[in-house]
């Protein structure tokens, strides 16, 4: 085991037309590290929004300092904008998630209660153990979750139960390796990672987590995803 | 190995081990009962399979919770946000 420096976390947040959730996302992300004592910084990777994302971004530059938050303009394909953003983090861990408040910020539960009493490589928000779940999906969506969800334990035995979530912390080093093997987008991108893990011999860790509908902006789940899914779960089950 | 190479693997053993049984030769064939049985298994595992699966999913599906703490706990965040940003000079 490599010797511990201090530790900070870095949170990597893409954006896109998030300007009403940024603020909310980094005052709750804020307020929980320094609850818990974590030292950390916020990179925020935004793709050009056209909705004024960048004036707010630079507002709470302000507020909360720039070594505190980091802004990156760059437009992306899906998928990649973590790459970018690894280049400039400077914690040890790294916590991915989304922008848009549909991740119940509970920072110091995954970060000091889960990782530190596993020592895992990888923590994993799951909605479907133990107190987790989600909130404001109707039964079709429920349904589509829960049968992805089927199709994926069976196809691929992960070991982790929710795949295609997207609330996780990983150690820096642990990410960088997985970055350079994956090679999918969107759903499937975050599946990858974690059967590449496996693969790898990390350790994965899970912890319950809360997906709270949209509070504002639209929802992203159409005809086109579930096709996307699906030929993505199979290229996986093919591949690895 | 992938793991559509593990699924191919143990379904030419299993297919195998099956068709060897089942569509044996006269003189090297199971006894009769064992044989009934033996031929239309596969029909039966898939369907068996199909039913769990149902079970399963349907299982989940009514098991899935709903956060509505985390959910009235967010509102409560987004109040407490608004104010403090504003206080602290951001323009929303």
């Amino acid at each position: 085991m490599a010797a511990r420096g201090p530790e900070r976390v870095s949170v990597l947040l893409p954006t896109y037309n998030e300007r009403d959730n940024l603020p909310l996302v980094v005052w709750l992300l804020a307020r929980t590290f320094s609850d818990s004592g974590i030292d950390f910084e916020i990179i925020i990777i935004d793709d050009g929004s056209p909705d004024g994302t960048q004036e707010v971004a630079q507002q709470l530059e302000k507020i909360y300092g720039s070594d505190k938050i980091v802004r990156k303009l760059f437009l992306f394909p899906s998928g990649t904008a973590y790459i970018h953003g690894m280049k400039y983090a400077t914690g040890n861990f790294i916590v991915i998630m989304d922008a848009d408040l549909s991740h119940h910020v509970r920072m110091d539960f995954m970060y000091c209660g889960k990782q530190k009493e596993g020592n895992f490589d990888i923590v994993s928000g799951t909605r479907y153990k133990g107190n987790g779940g989600v909130y404001g999906w109707d039964l079709k969506r429920k349904l589509i979750s829960r049968g992805a969800n089927f199709l994926t334990q069976v196809l691929l035995r992960p070991g982790a139960s929710d795949l295609t979530g997207s609330f996780r912390l990983y150690r820096k080093e642990v990410l960088q390796k997985l970055m350079e093997k994956c090679v999918s987008k969107g759903y499937v991108f975050q599946m990858e990672m974690i059967v590449r893990a496996r693969q790898l011999g990390y350790t994965i860790g899970e912890v319950p987590i809360s997906f709270v509908d949209r509070v504002y902006g639209e929802s992203k789940l159409g005809g086109n995803e579930i096709v996307s899914f699906l030929k993505g779960l199979l290229t996986l089950f093919a591949t690895t | 190995m992938t793991k559509l190479g593990q699924w191919l693997c143990g379904l030419a053993l299993l297919g195998s081990a099956w068709a060897a049984l089942a569509l044996a030769p006269p003189g090297l064939q199971p006894p009769a009962p064992l044989r009934q049985a033996l031929l239309p298994l596969p029909v039966y595992l898939l369907v068996a399979f199909g039913c769990y699966s149902l079970a399963t999913v349907g299982y989940r599906l009514a098991t899935f919770n709903d956060c509505e703490e985390a959910a009235a706990e967010l509102q409560e965040h987004i109040r407490a946000a608004r104010a403090d940003l504003q206080r602290r000079g951001l323009r929303l």
